[in-house]
Parts: structure tokens; C-alpha cells; sequence
């Protein structure tokens, strides 16, 4: 058997959605991976954002992160109970609330992976006004990958890495995952016919016995990747050893603020009530589909007590979920 | 998070950090920042609303039409 792993959500997506399970051979299983920035960001950051609300502070996220459930309440729960959330497309969105509410204090839930670690930085060095802080939760692709690696029960042959976070970190941040560990590895795009070649791609090097890191997606991923986003993200972040949602403590696998720009750190500027943060609700499996253990409809909750409209795990929720993509796409029959 | 990734979007105006961007016909501003001299013209991939690489515009062209064939079906 071959099973696949496809990093990104948006691979999911595209496979859910154009049925690309149903097309391929039986013997070739691919499984989503822990790459749904929303669901891996620990519940810590959403309960401390929940809590500058409704102190009076004006937090900023991306939409994504609105419904998902943290230990007291979603943020959209806190909006609902006088909470001054608002939804942003992007981090300049934020430094633009902030700078339009001099008087107000404006806080941005930082998340996401390499690609959109650069633009907060970017951000950052351009200059922010001083009521303006992040509350930074940058993750790391290929450290999960490593730990996916290290995972005994959970077989995997190949790797489909995410074409936007190679975007930015480049193809010879994934070598390794080919010439260190000898498996076989593509970057992908995120079309139907990218997905499909990458996973040709890994057969016939199943196939011919061999371990190389192939960019399918070289229309925009170069092997050094984007030198400036790099440079901008060594610049703000120190890498640090971090914390995912459902997955646990991956080492080297964050980005902190360096000691330069802890004025704009929401978590040193403001006091937060220590409490006991709870991850993963009882019953819910979302730790297992996110390390590809599962799959969605395995967790007894799915489409009952679990749906997008009243997601009780982390995965439910965004767009990037795999159970949000389950429930949506469904996953047709097998030929 | 991810919105509009995956298709490429055409430089119409350089307007300082930030440019005027087409998708197939929506245009919104993007900014530039972590790219070096884009230029009217270019095509470049965004992510929440950061232009994060260029493409090479044959390519681009293709996609796009790709994009096209597989919205009309
Ligand atoms: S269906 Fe809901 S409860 Fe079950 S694993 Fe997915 S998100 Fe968690």
C-alpha cells in the first residue's frame, strides 16, 4: 500500500472536492496531514484574545479563527457578549484599526505557517503604531513533518508538501525529508492536475526505489525560495520549541518575537488570568485526523454533535479543517 | 486564510507598498513588500493579501485558462 501525505489543506480541499480519491488505485491512500494553521493554534492564544475583549480591547483575526473553540468561549461567543472583534483579511487590515483608533488598545492574533509569518514581520519592520500589538503564534512546516516521521503506527510512503509554504521557504528546506529520512517527496500546487502529478510523481519513485525531493509546483516555488520573506522572518522571529492543538509540544517548531519587538507583543505588553487551557473537548478525535490517524467520519461526533455550524473541535471549523472538508465535499465512493 | 492562493493574479498599478491587482476580473489591492521590483504586468501569487512569489507569465496564462475550462465544467 501507498499512503501519501498531503500537508496542506488546500490539498485536501482540491482532492475532496474533485472526488480525486474515486480516481486513484485502491492500493493509494492518501491522508491529510497537520497543516490547517486554525486548527493547530493552541487554545492558549484564543482564551487569552477572548479575554482582552472582553476587557475592552479590540482584537483582530482572521476569520477562520472566529468559531473556533477555545476553553470559555470563541471569540465569536466574546463579540456576541460585547467583545470588540473584528474580522481582518490581513495583518496591515489590523495596523490600519489601530491606527484609525488612536485611543484604543488593538491586538492581532498572529497565525499561520511560513507564508504568513513574512507579512506580520513585514509589518513590524515597516513600523506599527504604539497601541498595536501580536499575539504571535507562527508555526512551522517541516518540523511537523519530522515528528509525523517519528509517529511508529502511522504509515507513511510519501510526502506532498505544501506549494505555498515552499513558496517562501523553498524547495531545499524539504531535501532533507528525501536525502536524511529517504522519503519520497513532492511539492505541490493546488490544482486537481497539480495534486494528481505529485502523486505520480511519488509512485514512480516508489516504484524505481528511489528518494527525491521533486518540485511539481516550479511555477512558483524556486529552490532557494523568497529570499526577502526570509530575511524578514529571521529578522522579527526567534524560532522557539511550540505548542500544537491536538499534536503537542513539537521542539524548534514556533516563531517568537525577538527581544527587539516585545513592545508589540501582546503577551508581554498585557496580564492574563492563569487558568487550565483544555485543547481537545472529550470525544472529540480531532488530534487523530490531524496526525492522519483517522479519518473524520471514524469520530463518532461527525456530522451529529460536530458540524460546521456548531463546531465542537477545532477541525470543524475553518475552511482548511479536514472534517469541515469532509463534511462539505463527502468523500465519493471508491471505482 | 488561504483565500485567492492558488490563482494568479495580474500587477495593473504599482501604487507604493502596495498594487492594484486583477483575478480574472476582481481586482483589490495587495501589498508588495516581500517581493523585489514587481512591475506592471507581472503575475504573482497572494496570500491573505501579500504578494508572495512571481510567476512566470507563460504559466500564469496557462493556469488561468486551466482555471477557466474547469469553472465552465
Ligand atoms: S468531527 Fe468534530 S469532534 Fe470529531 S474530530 Fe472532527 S472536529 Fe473533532
Amino acid at each position: 500500500m501507498f499512503a501519501g501525505q498531503p500537508l496542506a489543506p488546500r490539498h485536501e480541499q482540491t482532492i475532496s472536492r474533485f472526488g480525486l480519491r474515486s480516481l486513484l488505485p485502491e492500493e493509494v491512500e492518501v491522508i491529510a496531514g497537520p497543516g490547517c494553521p486554525v486548527c493547530v493554534t493552541p487554545t492558549v492564544a484564543l482564551d487569552r484574545a477572548v479575554e482582552l475583549a472582553l476587557r475592552g480591547v479590540i482584537v483582530t483575526a482572521f476569520g477562520d479563527l472566529m468559531m473556533v473553540p477555545a476553553t470559555r468561549m470563541s471569540l465569536l461567543e466574546a463579540k456576541a457578549r460585547g467583545g470588540d472583534v473584528r474580522v481582518v483579511y490581513s495583518v496591515s487590515d489590523a495596523v490600519e484599526v489601530a491606527r484609525r483608533n488612536p485611543d484604543r488598545e488593538v491586538v492581532f492574533v498572529s497565525v499561520g505557517f511560513e507564508t504568513t509569518a513574512p507579512t506580520t514581520a513585514s509589518e513590524l519592520l515597516r513600523g506599527v503604531p504604539e497601541n498595536f500589538s501580536v499575539m504571535c503564534y507562527h508555526r512551522l512546516i517541516p518540523p511537523a513533518m519530522e515528528l509525523l516521521l517519528g509517529i511508529g503506527d502511522i504509515h507513511i510512503d510519501g510526502f506532498i508538501c505544501p506549494g505555498h509554504v515552499a513558496a517562501i521557504i523553498g524547495v531545499k528546506a524539504f531535501r532533507i525529508f528525501a536525502e536524511a529520512y529517504k522519503m519520497p517527496t513532492t511539492i505541490a500546487g493546488f490544482e486537481p492536475n497539480d495534486v494528481l502529478l505529485a502523486i505520480l510523481m511519488l509512485l514512480r519513485q516508489l516504484r524505481d526505489g528511489e528518494a527525491m525531493c521533486e518540485n511539481e509546483y516550479s511555477r512558483v516555488v524556486r529552490e532557494e525560495g523568497n529570499l526577502k520573506a526570509q530575511q524578514f522572518i529571521d529578522e522579527v522571529y526567534d524560532i522557539a520549541t511550540a505548542d500544537w492543538r491536538g499534536i503537542g509540544r513539537i521542539p524548534q517548531s514556533g516563531l517568537t518575537l525577538k527581544k527587539e519587538f516585545e513592545d508589540f507583543d501582546a503577551e508581554k505588553r498585557y496580564e492574563f488570568t492563569s487558568m487550565k487551557h483544555v485543547d481537545i473537548n472529550p470525544g472529540c478525535n480531532c488530534h487523530l485526523v490531524m496526525i492522519g490517524k483517522i479519518y473524520p467520519p471514524e469520530c463518532r461526533l461527525f456530522g451529529k454533535v460536530c458540524t460546521p455550524q456548531k463546531p465542537y473541535g477545532p477541525c470543524m471549523v475553518s475552511s482548511e479543517g479536514t472534517c469541515r472538508i469532509y463534511y462539505k465535499y463527502g468523500e465519493r465512493p471508491k471505482l | 486564510m488561504d483565500m485567492c492562493l492558488g490563482v494568479p493574479a495580474k500587477v495593473l498599478e504599482i501604487r507604493g507598498e502596495k498594487a492594484l491587482v486583477d483575478f480574472g476580473g476582481v481586482t483589490r489591492e495587495a501589498f508588495i513588500t516581500l517581493l523585489d521590483d514587481v512591475k506592471i504586468g507581472d503575475y504573482v501569487m497572494i496570500h491573505t493579501g501579500y504578494a508572495i512569489e512571481k510567476l512566470k507569465p507563460e504559466e500564469a496564462e496557462e493556469i488561468l485558462k486551466m482555471l477557466e475550462e474547469v469553472n465552465k465544467s
